[in-house]
C-alpha cells in the first residue's frame, strides 16, 4: 500500500475522550447475586428476575461461538463489571437539569441533542452508559399513542407489553451472547406503535460507552401493531480506551399484520488503534419477526467501527406476503475484523427478501459476509435476491463471502450475485489524470460503491454516513 | 499546424524510464510546439504507451534519466494531478469503469477541480449540465450517457468518446491520445476524429499514439515519429506514416540497421 493511501486511512479516532461523571459500578464478575443486584437496582418485577436467571442458567451451559471468521483473545467474563450508572444529582424534569458534563460530551460528539431534537424533529432517547438519562419528544409521540422510552422505564410503566413480547424473537438461550445479554441487560430502548399509527418522526437513539472496563448490554424492543409503521435510527460512538470492551446487544422487532419497521444503524464504536490495540467487541443479536401478513422488516446498517463486529440482523418472514430487507455497508481498516450478514427465514407464502451487502476492506483488516437464506417447505412462492460486493483497498486486507442457501420448496426463486473489486493504482491514476487527488477519488469510488445502501438511509443519516466513510478511509490510498 | 516561432509546450530530453527494474524508455527526445499535431507510431512493446504514461506521471514507472519541461514547469517534479491541472491530458487506451459514480458527477468534479486551479469559477450542477450537453454534441453523444456510471457497460466506442469529451471539457494545453483508435469501428472513428479536430487549435497541441495509419487519415499529423525498442528511430511528416503502412515495420528495422551500418 502506498504512503498516501496509508496516511489517508490512518487518522486518530475523533471521539476519544472520557467524561468524568461519577459512576455507580457493580463489583466485577458475574453470578446470580449480581443479577439479583441489577434487578433490584432497577426495581424489576419478579418475572423479569426469573427471565434473567433462566438466561443465566442457559448461558452457563453454552460455549462462546468459534465458527465466525474473526480472532481475538479469550474474554474473561468474570473481569467485567455488569452494572454502571451515572448518578444523577436529582430526578430530572427537563433538559436543563441534565448533568452539564454529560451535555458537553454530546457537544464534543457533535450531537447537541436539544438542537438535534428540535431542528431535525428527532426524538433522541439518550443512552449514557447503561441508563437512560432523558427522553425527549415523548409528549408529541404520546398524543398518537406511541410509547418511546427506555426499556427499564417501560418495565415499570408497561410491564404487560414487555412481558408479552420480550424474548419472543430472540429467546433467552438463542446464542451465547444473547443469553448473556438476557441475563444482565441494564437498559435500552422500547418502542411501541399502536394499531394504524404511522410514526410522525424518525425515532433515534444515541449509544455511548463511557466507563472503562464496563460491558454494555443494551436491549431494544420495537413493536409495530397492525397497520403501524416506524423508522428507527441507531447511532453509536465510543471514547478511546486501550482495554477491549465487550458490547453484546439484543434487538427484537415485531411487525404485526401490514406493519412496517425500518431499522437503520450507523455504527462507529472505537475500532482500536492503527496497531490493532483496543477497540470494542461488538457481538450483537438483531432479529425481526415479520409476524403478520404483508408486514415488512427492513434493516439498513453502516458498520464502520469496532475492533470486531459479529452481527447478523435477520428477518423471520412468518406472515404471508411479508417482506424482509437487509442493506449493509461494512468498512474495516487497520486490524479491524467484521463478520456480518443476515438471515432471511422464509416461512410464509409469497414472502420476499432482498439482501444488498457491501464490504470495504483497507489496511490489514478482514471483512466477511455471512448470510443464510432459508426457504421452508411452507414458503410457497418465496423469492430472494442477494447481492454481495466486496471492495479491497491496498493488498494487505481480505474479503470473504459465505452464503448459505437452503431451499425446501420447489416454487422458490433464489438469486445470488457476488463481486469483488479493488481500488487499484490504475483507478487512482485515472482520477489523478483528471486533476482529482487520491482522497477525493477514494471518497467518490466508495460512495458510488455504497450508493444502493445509502439510498435506504434517512436523509440526515445518509449525509453522516457519507462523511463517516470518507473519514474512516482517509489515508488508505495514495 | 506548424506555426513559425510558436511557443514550446513540451520538451523531452534523453528520457529514460523503467518498470520493475526493466528499462522501457531508452533515451527519448521530443519537442512539441503550440498548434502542432504529432503522431507516435510503433509496434507493441516499442514503448509508446509507456511514454504516454510516464509523461502523465503513472507511479509504476521510474524515470532514471533525462528531463521533461512542460511550458515553464519541470514536469517530472509534479504529481499526476498537478500535471493534469497544468494542462496535460491523457486519453486512456483502456478507460477504467467506476461503478455507482454517475458520469456527470465525475465530469463535473474533474472540470471544477481544474477550473479552480486555473483561478476560474466553478459551475454548479445546473450550469454544468448545460455546458456538458453542448460539448456532447461535438461527439454525437446521447443525453442518458450523463446518468450512467462512468464507463460501466460502455462499448469501446462510447469509452473513447467519453475520453474525448473529457478532453473537450478540460481544455488541455497538451493532449496525449493513447491508441484512441483501437477498438473503434469506422463510424465511431470518424466521430472521435472529428471531435479531436474541432478541439485542436493554435494554442494547444496533440500527440497521437497509434499503431495504424487509419486514424491519421482523419487527424492529419504535422510530424510522425516511429518508436522502436524505447527510442524514436525515425521522424518525418505524414508521408512517413503512409510509407510505413505500405512497407511495414520491418522496413524501419532494416533501414535502421542500414543506418547503423553506415555509421559503423
Amino acid at each position: 500500500m502506498s504512503a498516501a493511501l496509508h496516511s489517508l486511512v490512518n487518522q486518530p479516532y475523533k471521539h476519544g475522550f472520557v467524561t468524568e461523571i461519577e459512576s455507580d459500578i457493580a463489583p466485577k464478575g458475574l453470578n446470580e447475586d449480581i443479577i439479583r443486584l441489577i434487578s433490584a437496582k432497577k426495581n424489576e418485577p419478579e418475572w423479569l428476575l426469573s427471565f434473567r436467571l433462566k438466561a443465566y442458567q442457559k448461558w452457563l451451559t453454552m460455549t462462546e461461538p468459534t465458527w465466525q471468521n474473526v480472532h481475538y483473545p479469550k474474554i474473561d467474563f468474570q473481569a467485567i463489571s455488569y452494572y454502571s450508572a451515572p448518578k444523577p444529582k436529582k430526578k430530572l424534569a427537563s433538559m436543563d437539569e441534565v448533568d452539564p458534563e454529560l451535555l458537553r460530551t454530546f457537544e464534543k460528539l457533535g450531537v447537541p441533542m436539544h438542537e438535534r431534537a428540535a431542528l431535525a424533529g428527532v426524538a433522541v432517547d439518550v443512552i449514557f452508559d447503561s441508563v437512560s438519562v432523558t427522553t425527549t419528544y415523548k409528549e408529541k409521540l404520546a398524543e398518537v399513542g406511541i410509547i418511546f422510552c427506555s426499556i427499564s422505564e417501560a418495565v415499570q410503566t408497561h410491564p404487560d407489553l414487555i412481558q408479552k413480547y420480550l424474548g419472543t424473537v430472540v429467546p433467552v438461550g438463542d446464542n451465547f451472547f444473547a443469553a448473556l445479554n438476557s441475563a444482565v441487560f441494564t437498559d435500552g430502548s422500547f418502542c411501541f406503535i399502536p394499531k394504524g399509527v404511522k410514526c410522525p418522526m424518525d425515532l433515534s437513539t444515541y449509544f455511548r460507552i463511557n466507563t472503562e472496563g464496563s460491558g454494555q448490554f443494551e436491549r431494544t424492543l420495537i413493536i409495530a401493531e397492525e397497520g403501524a409503521s416506524v423508522s428507527y435510527l441507531e447511532g453509536c460512538t465510543a471514547p478511546r480506551f486501550d482495554t477491549n470492551q465487550l458490547h453484546a446487544a439484543v434487538v427484537e422487532l415485531i411487525a404485526l399484520d401490514n406493519a412496517d419497521i425500518k431499522y437503520s444503524t450507523v455504527q462507529n464504536w472505537y475500532a482500536g488503534d492503527e496497531n490493532g490495540i483496543g477497540g470494542i467487541y461488538n457481538f450483537v443479536t438483531k432479529r425481526g419477526l415479520a409476524k403478520g401478513v404483508n408486514s415488512r422488516i427492513s434493516w439498513t446498517q453502516v458498520e464502520t467501527g469496532s475492533a470486531i463486529t459479529w452481527k447478523y440482523p435477520s428477518c423471520i418472514l412468518r406472515g404471508d406476503n411479508s417482506v424482509g430487507e437487509f442493506y449493509s455497508v461494512a468498512v474495516t481498516n487497520n486490524f479491524q475484523q467484521a463478520d456480518t450478514g443476515t438471515k432471511m427465514i422464509h416461512l410464509g407464502k409469497n414472502t420476499r427478501s432482498t439482501i444488498v451487502s457491501k464490504g470495504i476492506s483497507a489496511g490489514h483488516s478482514n471483512s466477511s459476509y455471512r448470510g443464510l437464506v432459508r426457504i421452508a417447505p411452507t414458503a410457497e412462492g418465496a423469492r430472494n435476491y442477494s447481492q454481495c460486493d466486496s471492495m479491497l483497498i491496498g493488498d494487505q486486507c481480505g474479503a470473504h463471502t459465505f452464503p448459505y442457501i437452503q431451499v425446501h420448496n420447489n416454487s422458490a426463486k433464489v438469486e445470488h450475485e457476488a463481486s469483488t473489486s479493488k481500488i487499484g493504482e490504475d483507478q487512482l491514476f485515472y482520477f489523478s489524470q483528471r486533476g482529482i487527488n487520491a482522497e477525493e477519488a477514494v471518497s467518490m469510488i466508495i460512495n458510488g460503491f455504497c450508493k444502493d445502501v445509502f439510498q435506504q438511509l434517512p436523509m440526515e443519516f445518509a449525509v453522516e454516513a457519507t462523511k463517516l466513510l470518507s473519514f474512516k478511509l482517509e489515508g488508505t490510498v495514495g | 499546424m506548424i506555426i513559425e516561432n510558436s511557443p514550446i509546450i513540451l520538451s523531452v530530453q534523453g528520457l529514460h524510464a523503467s518498470i520493475n527494474g526493466t528499462e522501457i524508455l531508452k533515451g527519448i527526445d521530443l519537442t512539441v510546439k503550440s498548434g502542432e499535431i504529432h503522431a507516435i507510431m510503433g509496434l507493441n512493446g516499442s514503448g509508446k504507451s509507456t511514454l504516454a504514461k510516464v509523461l502523465a506521471g503513472h507511479s509504476a514507472y521510474e524515470v532514471t534519466a533525462g528531463s521533461v519541461r512542460f511550458e515553464d514547469k519541470n514536469l517530472l517534479e509534479l504529481p499526476p494531478e498537478e500535471r493534469a491541472q497544468a494542462g496535460l491530458f491523457l486519453a486512456f487506451q483502456y478507460p477504467i469503469e467506476i461503478p455507482g459514480v454517475a458520469n456527470t458527477q465525475f465530469l463535473r468534479l474533474a472540470y471544477n477541480t481544474v477550473q479552480t486551479q486555473r483561478g476560474k469559477e466553478e459551475l454548479d450542477p445546473l450550469e454544468f449540465d448545460d455546458f456538458v450537453r453542448e460539448k456532447m454534441k461535438l461527439l454525437d453523444m446521447k443525453p442518458d450517457f450523463l446518468d450512467r456510471s462512468v464507463n460501466e457497460g460502455f462499448s469501446g466506442g462510447e469509452k473513447k468518446r467519453n475520453e474525448i469529451l473529457q478532453m473537450a471539457l478540460l481544455e488541455p494545453k497538451l493532449s496525449i491520445l493513447d491508441e484512441t483508435d483501437s477498438g473503434l469501428d469506422i463510424d465511431a472513428l470518424k466521430i472521435v476524429a472529428n471531435g479531436v479536430n474541432r478541439i485542436a487549435n493554435k494554442d494547444n497541441a496533440i500527440v497521437l499514439v497509434t499503431h495504424y495509419q487509419r486514424l491519421l487519415d482523419y487527424i492529419v499529423p504535422d510530424y510522425v515519429h516511429i518508436m522502436q525498442a524505447g527510442r524514436i528511430v525515425m521522424t518525418g511528416n505524414k508521408e512517413l506514416a503512409r510509407e510505413l503502412e505500405t512497407r511495414g515495420y520491418d522496413w524501419v528495422s532494416a533501414n535502421k540497421q542500414a543506418e547503423n551500418g553506415v555509421r559503423a
